[in-house]
């Protein structure tokens, strides 16, 4: 009996490090659509297993730090796998821009939102969403563009902040926030958006949000992380990755 | 000590958590009576009712209430129809999920507090000509006492706590929604770790005082009653 247990626990052992060559990844909340749609894409022509958790960075941050066993991480920031590979967590050399963000105020009703995004001037609106600009980096190119127009003091009464981007695009989809700054990942499939009305806000008010991928280092010399990073930069994705609005 | 911010946070929690109790106590008090007093076939579906929200995540009891509460939910449109607007991103707003998502923790002790009466006394005090008001007032209200001071801490301790809901229907504002452990929680994603633990520690204090008491005041209160 003892003897067959012993053999169970083994042969589980086992079956664990034959599949190794399956990968966990730990993806950036407004990359979960496209990322879906990518590694389905990987896993049928590679054979590898991706399994995807998807969270804010900042939690994610501080869970690589203490030990979790993420192998591939898809930042919505270039600053956090710099930091991580600074500090030792990261392989180094392995970090690259996998997206750029596009930012967008939208709206879930048509007619609200205008081409121009005149609307954030007339206010004529009792809630704008935004992510956390000291959290998110989609917040933090809200709060700049509306520095800009010269219109953050005057609207930040107004100013409701989801924890994230999922957050704050439910604020709006839920129509408690008549309008809000999300990514544009969010409201578009098939290189169109979906509903509502939007401005698609230009690249030159903001910083650019470079959404950096890194190899942390429980991935280190894995097969299925590094053909994973190397498929994230490979045409077919970078295609998935311009129809859901990154640049 | 304490950053400005923290302390708005901090005033703030307390402002909910004391208004919620006090309302809690106002609602809870008839529903618990009702319960503990009915042969009703309702009472087990109103007891899970009730229960509710121990048992649902309290992201999915803020996500359903956020819909609920918002301009297309039942309650946003008998809200607007009102006059009053939305609740969403409004202190009320909170107030209105805190009292939902604390509400079994008043209710319950409350409950077992009348049932503990038993019908006896209540009947000796009818025959001697006390109206059913009277008997509540004067008969089972006072008898109950510990399960009051018992529903009281946790219905205030439990709205403290309390950051799902919170985080979903709140919108994070200033001294309005951004109650202690929002904060908590933005000082972690924002790697103010320094911070949060300083409010950390506040609340692990508050809560171990709180239940200390609570408990050693359950104690005195049974070794009173043998």
């Amino acid at each position: 009996m003892t003897r067959q247990l012993i053999l169970a626990v083994t042969m589980l052992f086992l079956s664990s490090l034959a599949r190794a060559d399956e990968v966990q990844v730990a993806v950036a909340a407004n990359f979960t659509a496209p990322m879906k749609a990518i590694v389905a894409e990987f896993e049928n022509l590679t054979g590898h297993k991706a399994q995807l958790s998807f969270g804010g960075t900042g939690k994610f941050y501080a869970q690589i730090k203490n030990g979790a066993p993420y192998q591939v991480f898809l930042s919505a920031d270039d600053e956090t796998p710099a930091k991580l590979e600074q500090e030792g967590l990261a392989e180094p050399g392995s970090r690259f821009t996998y997206a750029v963000g596009t930012l967008v105020l939208w709206s879930a009703r048509p007619d609200v939102v205008d081409a121009k995004g005149e609307v954030l001037t007339r206010g004529t609106f009792a809630h704008l969403a935004l992510a956390n600009p000291k959290l998110a980096p989609y917040g933090a190119a809200a709060m700049e563009t509306l520095e800009k127009l010269g219109l953050a003091a005057s609207l930040r009464a107004k100013f409701v902040q989801g924890e994230n981007i999922a957050q704050t695009h439910q604020f709006v989809a839920s129509g408690n926030a008549e309008l809000g700054f999300v990514a544009l990942s969010q409201v578009m499939k098939d290189g169109r958006i979906t509903g509502g009305s939007a401005w698609i806000v230009p690249a030159e008010m903001h910083r650019p949000i470079r959404q950096d991928a890194v190899i942390l280092n429980p991935g280190r010399d894995k097969a299925a992380a590094n053909a994973l990073l190397r498929f994230l930069r490979g045409r077919p994705a970078q295609a998935i990755i311009r129809s859901y609005g990154y640049q | 000590m304490f950053a400005a911010a923290n302390i708005e946070a901090i005033l703030l929690t307390i402002k909910l958590a004391s208004v919620v109790t006090a309302l809690l106590l106002l609602i809870g008090t008839p529903i618990a009576w009702w319960l503990a007093n009915t042969h009703s076939r309702l009472k087990p579906a109103v007891e899970a009712v009730v229960a509710l929200p121990i048992v649902l995540p309290p992201s999915v009891l803020g996500f359903y209430l956020l819909v609920a509460m918002g301009p297309h939910g039942p309650v946003g449109q008998i809200t607007q129809a009102l006059g009053l607007g939305t609740l969403p991103f409004t202190f009320t707003g909170l107030v209105v999920a805190s009292v939902f998502y604390s509400l079994p923790f008043v209710v319950q002790p409350i409950q077992n507090a009348f049932a503990a009466i038993g019908p006896g006394l209540l009947e000796a005090a009818a025959t001697l000509r006390a109206t059913p008001r009277d008997r509540f007032f004067t008969v089972a209200l006072p008898l109950a006492r510990p399960g009051f001071v018992t529903a009281a801490v946790l219905g205030f301790a439990h709205t403290v706590g309390e950051f799902g809901v919170v985080l979903m229907v709140g919108g994070n504002i200033p001294g309005q929604t951004r109650v202690v452990s929002v904060q908590i929680y933005d000082h972690v994603e924002a790697l103010e770790y320094g911070q949060a633990h300083e409010l950390a520690i506040l609340l692990m204090g508050f809560s171990f005082v709180t239940l200390f008491l609570l408990y050693a005041f359950n104690r005195r209160a049974t070794m009173l009653r043998t």
